[in-house]
């Protein structure tokens, strides 16, 4: 009897899709319950709705483009897309809000392409930008966190995103934000003057950020991707806080320390700029990919005209994916760096 | 040419070639002016009559143009009759003229106009050529109006607002309220709105002409069944 021939690649395991959506799923699992403890009820309020509407829009997708529909609804892609809108907006959304920024990124940036795998564009980071040019009062209006005053309860939340008239919640800037509008307190002052600022970054946000950087470590160390986009991302982040903090001035832009512990960094240096889809496919671009989008979120937050600029700088770096890739194709095996007659 | 197809020139002028959402010609007062329909309004009259002007002047000149400097001359003509709807416009409906701005002198380098007097107008006599425009302008004002309607829909829960900077203070109650108290959806006004608005009715015109396309298929004659070639070999009677 003859040995059976296996051809090559001999790696043992097949990695699904459904695998690494729920290994990425699970993994937001920390960051969410800090998010839950510090802000409330609401984050967890947004995902389950925003899962509700995602996994609607994304039946009723395939059903109108005749593919089978179990198949598909088992990548879990659809999850973690209506995940990551449900962390990124503000908890205590209103329910259509939620709505417009899931079924616009399951329908317009995923299935209009052509669905999971051809989308140039991160789907959550598409809605939650819709959003976010349409809708920037309710976007910029974050909740108050544990401290200051009490949180609302579970029945609470559910209120303020199913019926949003009968909800009188107490809102307020982000530390990102505030820190934008000063233009005259040093920084010192106003870390003082506001209830917002925490330790390092913000009351809240440095942990919920040091949450979503374990999940993330858990990922790469499970080898869900590589570290070249979301480290030299934190890093050109840093690198830029550095050179242009001066110590605290007026104008100054925050230290290092609060530009990697606040906002959104941390969820999207592991979970946005990490997607396999959008971003830069071989090794030496995602390092120009990540570099990229960290020096954007710096500029944009500092100079630009939103206090955070995770979604815009992903974006903008989707643009350049295959732009990055097509100069950083690695060389083939067996042949020059530079071949002379290409 | 002796005899124009009227009937075809419609058909094309309208769907099968229409310049918005076929040629894709005029995209960007397309894009930039549909944020309302009294704006789409006001560009789809503005673009019509520089077509069907600049048509029929395009026509009447036809035979004594050399075709080195034709291009040039056309660029005149149209711009000369953009200057016309320009000073129109100022003269009765000053408020529109100041919204639509820029979009109005634009109108000179929209290719649709310098494209149907170059693809028809210098070809055919002038009483076609004032049709063509005319059924071209009307194609590309149906997808500006159309696609100011839905992006005031959606962006501001009204419809027909602000209609009396065209028609006259008796137009200012035309205003319709489709959604009492609406959370104005800011991105269906901006640009990128326009894009994606355009986009989708692009996508629904392909969707009908495959459903006519298959209907047409269905109805053929089909070939009928069980003619098969006749077998020859064996007992011939």
């Amino acid at each position: 009897m003859a040995p059976v021939l296996i051809t090559s690649p001999h790696a043992h395991s097949a990695r699904s899709t459904a695998g690494m959506m729920l290994k990425v799923l699970l993994a937001t699992v920390p960051g969410i319950l800090v998010l839950t403890y510090f802000f409330g009820f609401g984050t967890l309020v947004n995902i389950l709705w925003a899962c509700v509407v995602a996994l609607t829009c994304e039946s009723l997708a395939l059903a109108l483009r005749r593919r089978p529909l179990l198949f598909y609804l088992g990548d879990y892609s659809a999850l973690v897309t209506a995940t990551l809108i449900g962390i990124a907006l503000p908890p205590y959304s209103s329910w259509w809000l939620i709505a417009i920024g899931t079924g616009s990124a399951i329908l317009l940036a995923k299935h209009l392409y052509g669905g999971l795998g051809y989308n140039p564009f991160n789907p959550a980071m598409v809605g939650y930008v819709i959003l976010l040019i349409s809708f920037p009062v309710q976007m910029t209006s974050w909740a108050l966190p544990q401290g200051p005053e009490e949180l609302p309860g579970l029945i609470e939340a559910l209120k303020a995103c199913f019926a949003p008239a009968h909800y009188d919640g107490t809102t307020m800037a982000t530390p990102l934000d505030l820190l934008k509008q000063n233009n005259s307190l040093p920084v010192d002052e106003l870390w003082v003057e506001n209830q917002q600022f925490g330790r390092w970054a913000g009351l809240g946000w440095e942990w919920v950020n040091i949450a979503f950087l374990g999940g993330g470590l858990w990922l790469l160390w499970q080898r869900v991707f590589t570290w070249h986009a979301p480290v030299t991302m934190l890093v050109a982040l840093a690198l830029m806080a550095s050179l242009f903090y001066d110590g605290g001035s007026a104008a100054s832009g925050g230290s290092p320390l609060f530009h990697l512990l606040s906002g959104a960094t941390m969820l999207g240096a592991f979970f946005i700029v990490t997607d396999p889809v959008t971003s830069a496919v071989s090794l030496r671009g995602r390092l120009v990919y990540g570099t990229l989008i960290g020096v954007l979120i710096y500029v944009i937050r500092v100079w630009g005209n939103y206090p955070d600029a995770m979604a815009f700088a992903v974006l903008i770096m989707n643009f350049a994916a295959p732009f990055i890739d097509h100069f950083t194709q690695p060389r083939t095996y067996g042949h020059r760096d530079k071949p002379e007659n290409r | 040419m002796a005899d124009t197809d009227y009937k075809m020139l419609t058909r094309s002028g309208l769907w099968k070639n229409n310049p918005a959402i076929v040629q894709l010609l005029g995209l960007c007062p397309l894009l930039a002016v549909t944020g309302s329909v009294v704006n789409a309004i006001g560009l789809a009259i503005a673009t019509t009559f520089v077509l069907v002007g600049s048509g029929a002047a395009v026509s009447a000149v036809r035979q004594v143009l050399s075709d080195a400097i034709r291009l040039p001359v056309f660029v005149m003509i149209i711009a000369a009759a953009v200057t016309c709807i320009e000073l129109l416009m100022q003269a009765f409906a000053y408020e529109l003229y100041q919204i639509l701005g820029i979009f109005l002198p634009l109108i000179t380098t929209n290719c649709i106009i310098l494209g149907r007097a170059e693809s028809f107008a210098s070809r055919n006599p002038m009483i076609p050529a004032i049709y063509d425009g005319f059924i071209m302008g009307i194609g590309f004002s149906l997808v500006l109006i159309l696609l100011g309607g839905l992006r005031e829909v959606i962006g501001t829960g009204v419809l027909f607002a602000d209609m009396d900077l065209l028609f006259g203070p008796s137009a200012a109650d035309w205003e319709w309220v489709l959604v009492e108290s609406y959370q104005p959806f800011l991105l269906a006004i901006l640009p990128p709105g326009a894009f994606i608005f355009a986009g989708l009715i692009i996508a629904v015109k392909n969707l009908i002409d495959i459903r006519i396309e298959k209907r047409r298929d269905r109805l053929r004659q089909k070939p009928v069944k069980g003619a098969r070639r006749v077998r020859v070999t064996g007992k011939i009677s």
